[in-house]
């Protein structure tokens, strides 16, 4: 399919493109959080006396006169309410909300609330909570997997290199803050907010608050940014509309950037060990891949990291298994790419030590594994390309010229080293639907709760809906965002192409369906027969109809749903990704000089939006190798960076020219679009591929993430804080 | 309260503001010009730039009382007669954005760059945009934003040239 550009790039660069703190409501009061400065025990005084005298105060509530609420005991929302009882589970709880007319008078109000604190002991670090952790009984996928012998294949392996590694906590750092304006009228409940799912929201603010589904509306129409932290459902989402509901009116509750640390959840840091055995020709003989990770002390969040290893690589003798250590933190969450994400960290790092162990070229290795089928599931992969992206990526990249010895590819100052990693990535998909209607002008209405986030759906839509209708992409507008239309499920989990776009596809076919019949005026008539010229509907078997004639004032419109089918495949996407680093011999100081990424995906709808979703996703992956952690206080009890000066994305500076592309391909079980998801694709495999450059630059083995500087310096490999 | 005259995007505004009002609230809040974000509230993400005099300002980090007497322009303010500003429209040929709200900041600081450099490299565009964050784009097609934008202001000044131009990721992500 042809590239093109975004349907939404105008409202973009004008900036009329309104996000959730953008909204115009009239009389709009603001709200300020306070949040807990200490990470466990409870709230020994609370005066808020002060605060309420303050100028423009409107309400100070606290846990003493919030409304109850009733649970909302979804996966998707924290089993904790807001301001509740006088518990302290984490530094950055919520203690009070205070409302006031103006948004500075709002703060100086904050500031007047009076807490102290009744600490309890607190562990932060997952370290020191590694004694305590647990097993959970269940998740999305099962916790533990084993197939084959490990114990034995281990003892009939020529090589075993058994490693442990280390992922840090980050944060999303989107760059819209997450913000809920509520408004309260007439016993209806409105809400604006930054969410990557319109539905959840409102069904928890529906249980929380005892309304029916019908008097809350959620609106998202355009968010700016979310990568997995505005999925679930957090503290502030019920207070602004618990606020909203108090003060009778609207209410606008954006998080500062330090709350964004501790106000929704974070990725949280993993331990992981790795066994491979390989006989003398690298071919694998067993793996075991175990992985703990933080999670908060009133809920769980799991990073299913070691479900890589479940399908990556062919080998009789599997096992993984997943632990959780209880810290006194916010609840960790899914964060771009999740499980994969980290698991591919260890897996591909010690891939890497396997092929020095056995003097093997790393990416002959990875070919002489190659999985043909899902090796833990037995079951044939939905579609697979990842030889032609080991295959491209090499050749772009210049791979053949790599010498295997480290520290032989000096430049000046420069170390330089060239490392490489598999991607792979768990396809979700969830129930969607959609409605397409036309007008009488021949104007094309697609419709659908999703949400944008920036990945480019209302673009891909566009061009989804013109295909199966057989019109311009110009003539199709898009409506995303909102509970009053069709449901779907979150932006979330690289789903929404491959769901949302099946439902716009089947809606749009039935459509076609419809304006046969109409034409035809008989009977259910194929969509086949009818297709769109101009303002006009061709079907075969009928004289050329001036839409005109066929559709009155009313547009006509057909709704649809699709649902994962549950076909007997393991459906997963593929990459290959190449690194080269350049380390100042002096300083230490690593950059990423050049990347190559190499992907199997199923069909590309667009292009353009698909190739700047892997150089995003890549760019992710420079941070998770080279700078981003959240590194928390033992003493204070919480994250000591909680600004974009102390946690460190990529700047335009830290990135090279990202060389990013897909093999053909269509995946005839992804949905009917053929093709599988790709928004967190991107941002696997490059922190082992930079790891393994790094090592390949000086060999020196960094076996935690990232690899700053004063790591590389101390050179023991230990990449903790 | 404090009296301020301000000039935003072409027209003068007076108003009675609070000292401590932020130039970002003033102008998101009292002129409603939502275009310009606020990412960070510490001078670090850029989100929030506006040109103050021609110069680029994080307008988180000024008071709207320092605007007095200061000409302002914002996102609003780039487009003239809704024709776009090649930065405008080199965003949205080259796709430099993704959830486009690190957009206007990075538009008006490409602006003032290419005010002071017409015709930047590269390299130039990298270090001159590094105090602008975006999380979505991986700045890749940024650079080519301002590049496209270079060039398309350097064909306006030379009539002769061809106006339109094809979009150079637009043939790269076809292969
Ligand atoms: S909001 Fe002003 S620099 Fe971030
Ligand atoms: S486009 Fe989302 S932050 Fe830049």
């Amino acid at each position: 399919m042809t590239a093109r550009t975004r349907v939404d790039g105008w409202a973009k660069v004008t900036g009329a493109a309104r996000y959730a703190a953008d909204h115009r409501l009239d009389n709009l009061a603001h709200a300020v959080l306070v949040t807990s400065t200490v990470p466990a025990g409870r709230i020994a005084e609370l005066d808020v006396t002060e605060a309420e005298r303050a100028p423009g105060a409107l309400a100070v509530i606290t846990h003493r006169n919030a409304p109850r609420l009733s649970p909302a005991g979804d996966f998707y929302v924290q089993t904790v309410l807001p301001l509740q009882d006088d518990l302290i589970r984490y530094e950055g709880e919520p203690v009070a909300v205070v409302v006031a007319d103006r948004l500075e008078r709002a703060g100086e109000a904050a500031a007047l609330v009076r807490v102290t604190y009744e600490t309890a002991p607190a562990t932060v670090e997952l370290d020191d909570a590694l004694p305590d952790a647990y097993r959970l009984g269940a998740y999305f996928e099962p916790i533990t997997s084993s197939v084959g012998d490990v114990a034995a294949g281990l003892e009939r392996a020529d090589v075993v290199v058994e490693r442990t590694y280390t992922t840090a906590a980050r944060h999303h750092s989107t760059m819209e803050p997450s913000a809920t304006l509520a408004e309260w009228r007439d016993g209806m409940l409105t809400l604006y907010d930054a969410t990557q799912g319109v539905f959840n929201v409102r069904d928890a603010v529906c249980a929380a608050l005892d309304l029916p589904a019908d008097r809350v509306r959620v609106i998202a129409e355009y968010v700016g940014g979310g990568f997995g932290c505005k999925g679930f459902v957090w503290p502030h989402q019920l207070i602004a509309p618990m606020a909203a509901r108090t003060v009778g009116g609207a209410v606008k509750l954006v998080l500062t950037r330090a709350q964004t640390f501790t106000s929704h959840g974070y990725q949280p840091p993993t331990r992981q060990t790795v066994t491979l055995g390989a006989a003398r020709d690298g071919r694998l003989t067993a793996i075991r891949h175990t992985s703990v990770n933080s999670t908060s002390t009133y809920a769980d969040h799991l990073e299913m990291a070691a479900i890589c290893s479940r399908a990556m690589y062919a080998c009789p003798a599997i096992e993984t298994d997943h632990l959780l250590a209880p810290v006194s933190t916010v609840l960790p969450t899914p964060m771009r790419a999740p499980s994969d994400g980290p698991g591919m960290v260890a897996l591909e790092s010690a891939m890497d030590e396997l092929a020095y162990e056995l003097d093997i070229d790393p990416v002959e290795l990875r070919l002489r594994n190659y999985a043909e089928r899902d090796p833990t599931k037995g079951r044939p992969f939905s579609s697979k390309a990842l030889r032609a992206c080991y295959a491209e990526g090499a050749r772009r990249f210049g791979w053949a010229d790599r010498p295997m010895r480290p520290g032989a590819l000096r430049d000046g100052n420069d170390l330089v080293g060239w490392g490489m990693a598999s991607a792979t990535m768990a396809t979700f998909a969830a129930p969607a639907s959609a409605r397409v209607s036309i007008d009488a002008d021949g104007r094309v209405l697609v419709e659908a709760g999703s949400q944008e986030i920036g990945t480019g759906t209302r673009t891909v839509l566009c061009q989804l809906a013109a295909e199966a209708l057989g019109c311009p992409p110009e003539r199709v507008t898009i409506r995303l965002g909102d509970t009053t239309l069709p449901p779907t499920g979150m932006t979330a989990g690289s789903s929404t192409t491959m769901s949302v776009g099946s439902a716009v596809q089947l809606a749009a076919r039935s459509l076609r369906t419809k304006l046969a019949s109409m034409a035809l005026a008989e009977g259910d008539a194929p969509a086949e027969l009818a297709r769109l010229d101009g303002d006009a509907l061709v079907v075969e078997g009928a004289p050329r109809t001036p839409l005109r004639e066929l559709i009155g004032d009313d547009p006509v419109g057909a709704e649809a749903s699709w649902s994962p089918s549950t076909a007997d495949v393991s459906m997963h996407t593929f990459g290959a990704v190449f690194a080269e680093v350049r380390i100042d011999a002096d300083l230490c100081l690593p950059r990423v000089s050049r990347l190559v990424g190499v992907y199997s995906a199923g069909r590309i709808v667009n292009p353009l939006t698909a190739r700047s979703q892997m150089i995003g996703g890549m760019t992710w992956g420079i941070g998770q190798a080279l700078l981003e952690r959240s590194p928390v206080d033992r003493r204070l009890g919480r994250f000591v960076n909680k600004n974009l000066a102390g946690y460190l994305v990529p700047v335009n500076a830290d990135v090279p020219e990202l060389d990013a592309s897909f093999v053909d391909e269509h995946d005839e079980h992804a949905g009917t679009v053929g093709g599988r998801g790709i928004g967190e694709l991107g941002a696997v495999g490059v922190g082992p591929a930079i790891a393994n450059a790094v090592f390949h630059a000086t060999g020196t083995r960094i076996r935690g993430l990232p690899i700053a500087p004063e790591t590389l310096l101390r050179g023991d490999g230990d990449g903790r804080d | 309260m404090a009296r301020i005259t301000v000039t935003v995007n072409g027209a003068d505004h007076t108003d009675e503001v609070e000292p401590r009002l932020l130039l970002a609230h003033y102008l998101r809040d009292k002129l409603r010009l939502t275009g310009t974000h606020i990412g960070c509230d510490t001078t670090n993400c850029g989100a929030c730039t506006v040109l103050c005099d021609g110069l680029p300002v994080k307008s988180c980090t000024m008071f709207a009382v320092q605007a007095d007497g200061r000409e302002i322009i914002t996102v609003e303010g780039l487009a003239t007669g809704g024709q776009l500003q090649p930065i405008q429209q080199g965003f949205k040929e080259e796709h430099g954005l993704q959830c486009g709200f690190c957009t206007p900041g990075m538009m008006v600081a490409a602006t003032a760059l290419l005010e002071r450099n017409p015709d930047p490299s590269e390299e130039e565009i990298r270090w001159a945009l590094s105090g602008n964050v975006c999380r979505c784009t991986g700045y890749v097609n940024i650079v080519k934003a301002v590049r496209w934008a270079a060039q398309a202001m350097q064909e306006q000044a030379a009539p002769e040239e061809p106006a339109t131009r094809q979009p150079a990721t637009e043939q790269a992500a076809t292969r």
